[in-house]
């Protein structure tokens, strides 16, 4: 059975959800620890959202210098497939993992709400499951989720097909280009902001279109 | 010991709602004549004589400021 390691910093919310959404897909959930430079053998993993050290600075600056980061950085780079949702995208951003950076939502509020998103590439280790085209709605909850980038990093991106996941009937932050989610250029890190995990369960979510994230990384990647 | 400002400001052409608030808001207080206003971080620290401009620079650059979004400053305190 695949191993996939879901990291818990001081301020994670989401982890309890994000190992469920492993177990849901048929894998085995690994706790990892901010403080360990330690990935424990895992076959990927997710770093989940929440608010990390309290996201004090900016979101995710101080959790890109856990031990554990040091790792995660060394290990994608190698190219074990890394999801980060929310807090998580924010901290793979900080670590250079991924261009750009997530600040502070345009209408200045906290968004929360269930959001439809067009999945706008299925060649990454974490949406291989998905049809390409397919508009799914997961929940968004976040106050610092807009995607900034100096222009030319956004042409990049559109022009490599590195938009993974874009808002659509309304984006609730401003987001440059619409842009929810981005890859690495070998497609194997992912990084979005609305949470796959908190729909795997209609009793719990608002449907299970975010399973399938979880399902992708098993079938083909890590095989 | 000395004392260092670092001014941390988002660049130009990143969008800053919150400045944009504030400068909103100056009107409806009665005050004229204000045309923007951008909102950034400003952080002072004491630091050992030992501490060079290079350690300084990487603090910011590194740490207090994300270059992908922020522009900084860094100046000692006489």
């Amino acid at each position: 059975m695949s191993r996939v390691g879901v990291i818990t910093f001081p301020g994670t919310l989401d982890d309890t959800d994000a190992a469920r959404a492993v177990r849901y897909a048929g894998a085995e959930p690994v706790a990892l620890w901010h403080g360990d430079a330690d990935l424990r053998g895992v076959d990927a993993v997710v770093v989940p959202g929440g608010f990390s050290y309290g996201d004090y600075l900016r979101a995710g600056a101080i959790a890109r210098f856990a031990p554990v980061m040091g790792e995660v950085v060394t290990a994608a780079r190698a190219g074990m497939p890394v999801l980060g949702i929310c807090n998580g995208f924010q901290i793979l951003c900080e670590a250079g993992l991924l261009p750009g950076a997530l600040v502070r939502n345009a209408g200045l509020h906290f968004v929360c709400r269930d959001q439809r998103l067009r999945v706008e590439r299925t060649s990454t280790a974490w949406t291989g499951d998905y049809a390409a085209g397919a508009e799914i709605v997961i929940p968004v909850k976040n106050m610092d989720g807009r995607f900034a980038a100096a222009s030319s990093t956004v042409d990049e991106l559109e022009g490599e097909g590195r938009v993974v996941f874009r808002y659509v009937d309304g984006n609730p932050n401003g987001s440059l280009g619409d842009i929810a989610g981005i890859c690495s250029a070998d497609g194997r890190i992912v990084g979005l902001m609305p949470h796959p995990e908190h729909a795997i369960d209609a009793l719990t979510g608002p449907g299970v279109d975010g399973l399938a994230m979880f399902t992708s990384v098993l079938g083909k990647v890590l095989t | 010991m000395a004392r260092v400002v670092v001014d941390v400001m988002p660049k130009p052409e990143i969008l800053d709602p919150q400045g944009q608030a504030v400068a909103n808001a100056l009107p409806r207080l009665g005050f004229s004549g204000v045309s923007e206003v951008r909102q950034g971080k400003h952080f002072e620290l004491e630091v050992d004589d030992s501490v060079d401009d290079e350690t300084l620079a990487k603090i910011a650059i590194g740490f207090l400021s994300n270059p992908v979004i922020e522009d900084f400053v860094v100046r000692r305190i006489p």
